[in-house]
């Protein structure tokens, strides 16, 4: 190339300039692809603090007129006080069933099922993520929660005294117990999807190094596989919670709702959360209404982002361990 | 090769061998046995809600099914009247998702490509993070943004198909790119580099080499996106509202869609039929309804998954 | 605490393949055998088996016996997992564990055995097993850091902590010197000349030098083209295979004359 002549070099220069322009195009294409994701966030964000601003600058006796169902004499923060409650309770009872579930689920896939057979094991899994929840919704209201109705009343018969068991069981099963079972269903799948994700590409050589020690299964499970996965654990507890969270239509069609601060998850009309408030009552919504429900879907926002940022930070404190070498 | 040996063994060491080596240790077999037993348990209880799940919607829905509740729409259908059907609903979820993924493959491909192809420093750092974020954007939530978005523009109690679509595009971008980024990634360096050694600049690199040869992976990709938020309904509810018509226009008035519909005759319990169940009317009809919907629903998602592993399965090249 | 090794009529199949064919050969205990022969001829896969770490690859079968002091490593009565515990194993490229700090990774494998060690009893055993692999003026000020953060040497001197911790009969290492550059090479053979006196040790290595320089006993394996079994072609002295070999193709090898 360098001792090429003049012409033939004039040419290649040409040539690399018009790929350069080319170049240049299609990496500011995909560029402001990106910027565009930053953007739409930010267009969330604001737009739901603009639509929201009214309700939160409006007194309480303007809210109290124009919300149906709103207390008297209520603050906005009281006002979705319980709202937050219920889906946190909501999303960390399903989050508490779901993870170790699907840990073992995930860890069946990696490392326990039959090599030929884990792959389609694998997509069974991920078969209940593809259910739409609407269909959790109709399966949870006819079939499982009459299905749990003598579990729920035999807990809180004889564990009662526990707080989370107290109360009177309801007898229709239409309870947060219930809405936790299902949401821990419908997260179980992307929790074991990620999971099962990290779990698979735990280094042979660091399984070797455990089984040359003499581990066993669940030993070399133990000392390699789980370390080296524990912040990918994480990140994908993290997902789940974020879906559990924010999850409506089932939590909407199975859950008999109240505004308490409750911990009775046995019994009805204790409990409802964000996503299925602003669902029931949105379509039917004007005016003031619809900047209140705005305003509790920006609370729900902000909860999932400082949920995921928690998580973020989690992961990020224990790089210095990550299995990357 | 020498049959004799400085160290023959003895019937001691023979002992003391066969001690070490058959050696149980009760307390490590028990936990280890003890957790296999559980994670094979854990993966039949995951089972137990699915096949569940599956029986309940065939079961329920098959009834249902037939030509007329293919092709007809629910107008002037009133109580207990069966002659209603889902085509306004199944027309609905086309469009709305035909348009979602019109808007987001583009966006959520070429994301993936910027990640993968040109990411470096602050800005990369800062996508994939917020497209992390994104993925965590409850559904009701997409559905109020576009909402608002459009009340901005159009004023309030705007509903129409494009807004539905746009909420499912913030649900469905992140998807999007998460699923390319990995397909790309797959594509080996040497690929990338065997081009540029042959002079072919970058983007065209990008376009003959890494594109084509991960064209199957994102196919699956888009798919499972699609596939994942075609049964959304909380934001359709908000975004685009309800209609008994069929209303193929995204750009003015609501349409209906599967998800939501199965939700509206689910809320819509028994009807009441003066004369008791009869040919024309049915008590539980919208029941039925749903569960129907709920069976085409199920069905069109299992398509989408089985085609999308297929297409990965049968065309991607053998990387690895 | 060192064992002699029988190996009778040994076959060591992948699936239906046949990697290595009827192999028999003792290895002398406190002693260091190395294994040589072209790449391919199916040594790693030998090594394995004598830890049973072969049988951890899907369909991979042996057939023959492995007798440590007349008894049979494969007998129906012997757990893998004790197997794998009396022979330790040193791998090619250096693997501790990146998620423990150096001092859990020599304890990795003591914990398994024995959840209940004290503290004192803990740093003892970390201390000697670092001494005996000369790693412990190295990294006595920082046990608590990550292992993945040492130099590959150290990384490897740490996994022959970690193997010997466990106060294993046997000690096999698979080219545990390839990664390596030469100073951490002469650091780990000095190493292996030490450990000889407590363990029977089995070396893989592509090096004629080296296995001249730390072996006692020396086994040639050759094959004879691809998809063709490996075999062992002769066994005796480090100091005979290398000066009058009785098989021509192992002069020609060792002599770099091969192929
Ligand atoms: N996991 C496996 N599955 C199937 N065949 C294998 C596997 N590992 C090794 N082989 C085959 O067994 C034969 C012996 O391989 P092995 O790794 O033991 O050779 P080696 O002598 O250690 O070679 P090198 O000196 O390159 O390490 C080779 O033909 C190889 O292809
Ligand atoms: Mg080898």
């Amino acid at each position: 190339m360098t001792d090429s002549p003049p012409r033939a070099r004039a040419r290649a220069t040409r040539r690399r300039g018009s790929d350069r322009g080319f170049n240049r195009v299609f990496r500011w294409i995909a560029v402001g692809s990106g910027v565009l994701i930053l953007a739409v966030l930010a267009a969330v964000a604001l737009f739901l603090l603009w639509q929201a601003w009214p309700a939160l600058t409006a007194g309480s006796d303007e809210l109290a007129t124009a919300v149906p169902r709103y207390p008297e004499d209520t603050s906005f923060v009281a006002y979705v006080g319980p709202l937050v409650f219920g889906t946190l309770l909501a999303a960390i009872l399903a989050l508490a069933i779901a993870t170790p579930l699907a840990i073992g689920i995930a860890l069946f896939i990696s490392h326990y099922a039959p090599r030929r057979l884990s792959q389609v094991l694998g997509y069974l899994v991920d078969l209940l993520a593809a259910v739409p929840s609407v269909i959790y919704g109709l399966w949870g209201f006819f079939v499982l929660a009459p299905f749990v109705v003598p579990i729920w009343s035999w807990l809180n018969e004889y564990l009662g005294w526990f707080p989370l068991f107290a109360g009177e069981a309801s007898p229709t099963g239409r309870v947060l117990a219930t809405v936790a079972i299902v949401l821990a269903v419908m997260i179980l799948p992307i929790i074991t999807a990620v999971s099962r994700e990290v779990f698979l590409q735990t280094p042979k050589l660091h399984e070797e190094a455990a089984l040359a020690l003499g581990a066993t299964r669940w030993e070399l499970v133990r000392t390699a596989v789980l370390p080296f996965g524990r912040s990918g654990i994480i990140s994908a507890a993290m997902l789940g919670l974020g879906r559990a969270l924010g999850e409506t239509m089932a939590v909407l069609m199975i859950l008999s709702p109240g505004f308490l601060y409750s911990f009775h998850i046995l019994d009805s009309a204790q409990h409802q959360t964000i996503a299925a408030y602003i669902a029931l009552d949105f379509p039917e919504a004007s005016g003031l209404a619809v900047n209140t429900l705005i305003a509790t879907g920006l609370v729900l926002f902000v909860i999932t982002l400082a949920v995921n940022m928690g998580a973020r930070a989690i992961v990020a404190r224990r790089k210095e361990f990550s299995g990357a070498n | 090769m020498s049959a004799t040996t400085a160290h023959p063994p003895t019937a001691e060491s023979t002992e003391r061998v066969r001690s070490m080596l058959t050696a149980a240790h009760p307390g490590r077999k028990r936990v280890d046995r003890t957790m296999t037993v559980l994670v094979w348990g854990a993966f039949a209880l995951a089972m137990v809600p699915l096949i569940s799940l599956l029986w309940t919607v065939t079961s329920n829905g098959i009834g249902r099914i037939s030509m007329d509740f293919l092709t007809l729409s629910m107008r002037n259908i009133f109580g207990g009247d069966p002659t209603g059907g889902i085509y306004h609903a199944i027309m609905g979820t086309l469009i709305i998702t035909g348009l979602a993924t019109l808007i987001s493959v583009p966006i959520g491909v070429l994301t993936a490509i910027y990640l993968v192809e040109y990411g470096r420093g602050a800005l990369a750092r800062s996508v994939t993070f917020f497209v992390d974020v994104m993925t965590g954007i409850p559904s009701i939530v997409a559905g109020l943004f576009a909402v608002a978005l459009f009340t901005l523009i159009l004023g309030p109690a705007a509903r129409f198909g494009l807004i539905g679509a746009v909420a499912l595009s913030v649900l469905m971008i992140p998807v999007v790119v998460r699923s390319c980024e990995e397909m790309l990634k797959l594509v080996p360096n040497e690929l990338r580099e065997a081009a540029y050694a042959l002079g072919v600049p970058k983007w065209l690199t990008i376009v003959k080499v890494v594109l084509r040869t991960s064209v199957a992976g994102l196919t699956t990709g888009v798919l499972l996106a699609i596939a994942r938020v075609i049964g959304e309904t909380a934001p359709l509810l908000v975004a685009v509202g309800v209609t008994d018509s069929i209303n193929t226009n995204p750009f003015e008035g609501r349409m209906m869609t599967l998800p939501v519909f199965a939700y509206r005759q689910y809320s819509q319990g028994l009807a009441t039929c003066p004369g008791g169940e009869s040919a024309t009317c049915i008590p539980d009809i919208a029941l039925q309804n749903a569960w129907g919907a709920a069976l085409v629903l199920i069905v069109l998602v299992l398509l989408l998954n089985i085609i999308g592993r297929l297409v990965n399965r049968w065309f991607s090249p053998k990387l690895r | 605490m060192a064992q002699r090794i029988d190996v009778k009529d040994l076959n060591i199949y992948y699936g239906d393949f046949l990697a290595v064919q009827d192999i028999t050969m003792t290895i002398e205990p406190k002693s260091v055998t190395a294994l040589i022969g072209p790449s391919g001829c199916g040594k790693s896969t030998f090594l394995r088996t004598l830890n049973r770490m072969h049988e951890v690859i899907p369909n991979a079968r042996v057939e023959g016996t492995v007798e440590m002091e007349g008894v049979d490593l494969y007998g129906s009565d012997v757990d893998p997992v004790a197997v794998r515990r009396n022979v330790g194993m040193v791998f090619q490229r250096p693997n501790p564990f990146p998620t423990m700090s150096i001092r859990d990774n020599v304890l990795a494998g003591v914990k398994l055995n024995n959840k209940r060690i004290s503290k004192a009893d803990a740093d003892d055993m970390v201390e000697s097993s670092l001494h005996g692999a000369n790693l412990w003026n190295e990294v006595k000020d920082r046990l608590e850091k990550p292992g993945s953060g040492l130099s590959g040497g150290q990384q490897q001197r740490l996994c022959i902590a970690r193997a010997i911790a466990v106060k294993p009969q046997v000690l096999l290492m698979d080219e545990p010197c390839s990664a390596l550059d030469p100073i951490s090479t002469i650091a780990i053979e000095d190493l292996i000349g030490e450990l000889k006196s407590e363990y029977t040790i089995v070396i893989v290595t592509h090096n004629m030098q080296q296995a001249a320089r730390v072996s006692d006993r020396t086994a040639f394996f050759n094959i004879a083209g691809t998809g063709k079994p490996g075999k062992l072609i002769e066994m005796d002295e480090t100091s005979t295979i290398f000066s009058s070999p009785s098989e021509k193709s192992t002069e020609d090898y060792v002599s770099g004359r091969f192929g």
